[in-house]
């Protein structure tokens, strides 16, 4: 309601003002229609610049972030669990975290040239640590007595980590991974700012170059869309997954 | 069955030691239900943490049916009292019971249809898909019974497990623990601070003393079984026992017993 309050406002005023700087939502749909979603049937409508630009962008965003995971929640886990591990990687990781990832862009544009692989490394860099931190510390602040019942009733050590130590992190694991996917999206956009050939920064890019206002306010406004889908995506499996969690709470 | 001989168990170190348990020597027979109570503080669930092998005794030797106690036996289960947190939220109650069974049962479905008969065992057959979470305590610390018992047992450790359920739940829970030793008999050792619980249960009672904690009395329970709520408690020998248990908690409440020499 709101949203669509605040739209119609803006196409109000908008249209009003004929500025160059601030289109009219309609000139901007009209125009990401035209630029994206107006392709033939057999490629699900989708232009050769939305698979072009924006499915490299949204590629790049997972494969970062899935990179992010699955170094970040093993690693998170052994730390977390182990104190031996954890004095050898704790002032790495503090260093680390504190290391601003855009001030790495450069050094990923050395090492990888332009492309894929530098934005992917970008991001995955920048998103392993809100969940590599939320993992050590749900890993780390498993209850005493769950942990005692599971020694009493002779769990293996495989057991402990899935039955109980992996279950038990699951809720921070999900606040890191929520953190990591805005900044995700930021990154994605940031290193094909920097250097790419494609993708939805390389398109903003091109459209600043030649004063294309509307197109800005096109990339502007799919990477919303992305955002929002790629959250409602993530809500979805969380309340799956931590129902339980949900429970908890509700009758605690 | 079980035998605890000079068993010493210390906290920490030089200045700051705490002596919790000291010297403490416990022989119990086969299918026997031995209570031991003392006052807070007195070593009673650091006791039977190292009868469980979760703990490891400073000095002293744990023999269960002949072979040293180092780490948790198998077929001796735990009944924590902290239930709520001892089971686990994100387990249906009927895998919580099937938890144990997962080292020695490969197969999901025998481990859930044995989590099912120890359920309905211990009187809860219809709450397998719930959570934890979603019974009242006193249901809760049925299934961690049911759990316990999943494994069948030999030795089963109940760490004040009543202690936080409200009064009518608290003795039907104790009728229950009479009657799962009756029909397996399972030997158990019951911790509480309740003195009418540790005679009502036992067919002894242990006094420990307050901290360091040793024994202070061993009593023979010589009551009839089948123990009932009300005409068990109205015995003359219940209320003599009761009492007698109740002026030794209290006259070593805050005293050290004395020494030796």
């Amino acid at each position: 309601m709101v949203l669509a309050a605040g739209v119609g406002l803006w196409q109000l005023w908008a249209s009003g003002q004929h500025s160059a700087f601030f289109p009219p939502p309609s000139a901007i749909l009209a125009r990401m229609y035209h630029l994206w979603f107006s392709g033939p049937a057999a490629h699900v409508f989708l232009t050769p610049d939305a698979t072009g630009n924006v499915l490299p962008s949204i590629w790049r965003t997972l494969a970062g972030l899935a990179i992010a995971t699955v170094a970040g929640i093993p690693l998170g886990i052994a730390i977390g669990r182990s104190r031996a591990v954890s004095g050898y990687l704790e002032p790495l990781l503090q260093f680390g975290r504190a290391l601003p990832v855009v001030t790495l862009a450069p050094v990923f544009l050395a090492l990888f040239k332009i492309g894929t692989q530098m934005e992917v490394a970008t991001i995955a860099f920048g998103t392993v640590w809100p969940i590599l931190l939320n993992t050590i510390d749900g890993a780390a602040s498993v209850d005493p007595v769950q942990l005692e019942t599971a020694r009493a009733f002779r769990l293996s050590r495989a057991q402990r980590l899935t039955q109980l130590i992996i279950p038990s992190a699951l809720p921070k694991i999900f606040t890191g991974f929520r953190l990591s996917l805005s900044l995700a999206l930021i990154l994605m956009v940031f290193s094909e700012l920097v250097g790419s050939s494609n993708g939805i920064g390389y398109e903003m890019l091109n459209a600043q170059s030649s004063f294309d206002l509307t197109g800005l306010w096109c990339a502007i406004v799919l990477l919303g869309i992305l955002g929002y889908l790629l959250n409602a995506i993530l809500n979805g499996v969380q309340w799956m997954v931590l129902s339980w969690h949900r429970g908890v709470r509700e009758a605690g | 069955m079980l035998e605890v001989t000079d068993l010493t168990r210390v906290y920490g170190a030089g200045d700051a030691a705490h002596v919790a348990v000291e010297e403490v020597s416990v022989s119990v027979a086969e299918g026997e239900l031995v209570s031991i109570v003392g006052p807070s503080g007195c070593g009673k669930s650091t006791l039977l943490r190292c009868v469980a092998g979760l703990l490891t005794p400073t000095a002293g030797r744990i023999k269960l049916n002949g072979a040293a106690v180092e780490r948790v036996p198998d077929r001796l289960s735990v009944v924590f009292q902290d239930y709520s947190r001892s089971l686990y939220p994100w387990l249906t109650v009927q895998d919580n019971v099937a938890l144990p069974l997962r080292r020695t049962e490969r197969s999901r479905k025998a481990r859930r249809a044995a989590a099912d008969a120890s359920l309905a065992a211990i009187g809860l057959p219809d709450v397998g898909h719930k959570y934890p979470w979603q019974l009242s305590g006193g249901m809760q610390q049925r299934v961690a019974i049911a759990r316990a018992l999943a494994g069948d047992p030999i030795l089963l450790l109940m760490d004040e497990p009543f202690g936080s359920v409200d009064a009518q739940t608290r003795e039907d829970l104790e009728d229950l623990t009479l009657r799962v030793r009756a029909e397996r008999g399972i030997t158990i050792l019951v911790v509480t601070h309740d003195i009418d619980e540790s005679v009502y249960l036992g067919d002894r009672v242990i006094v420990l003393t307050a901290g360091p904690g040793r024994i202070l009395a061993d009593l023979p329970v010589n009551l009839p079984q089948p123990r009932d709520q009300t005409a068990t408690k109205e015995l003359p020998g219940f209320v003599h026992l009761r009492t007698e248990v109740s002026r030794l908690v209290r006259s070593r409440q805050a005293v050290s017993p004395a020494r030796p020499g």
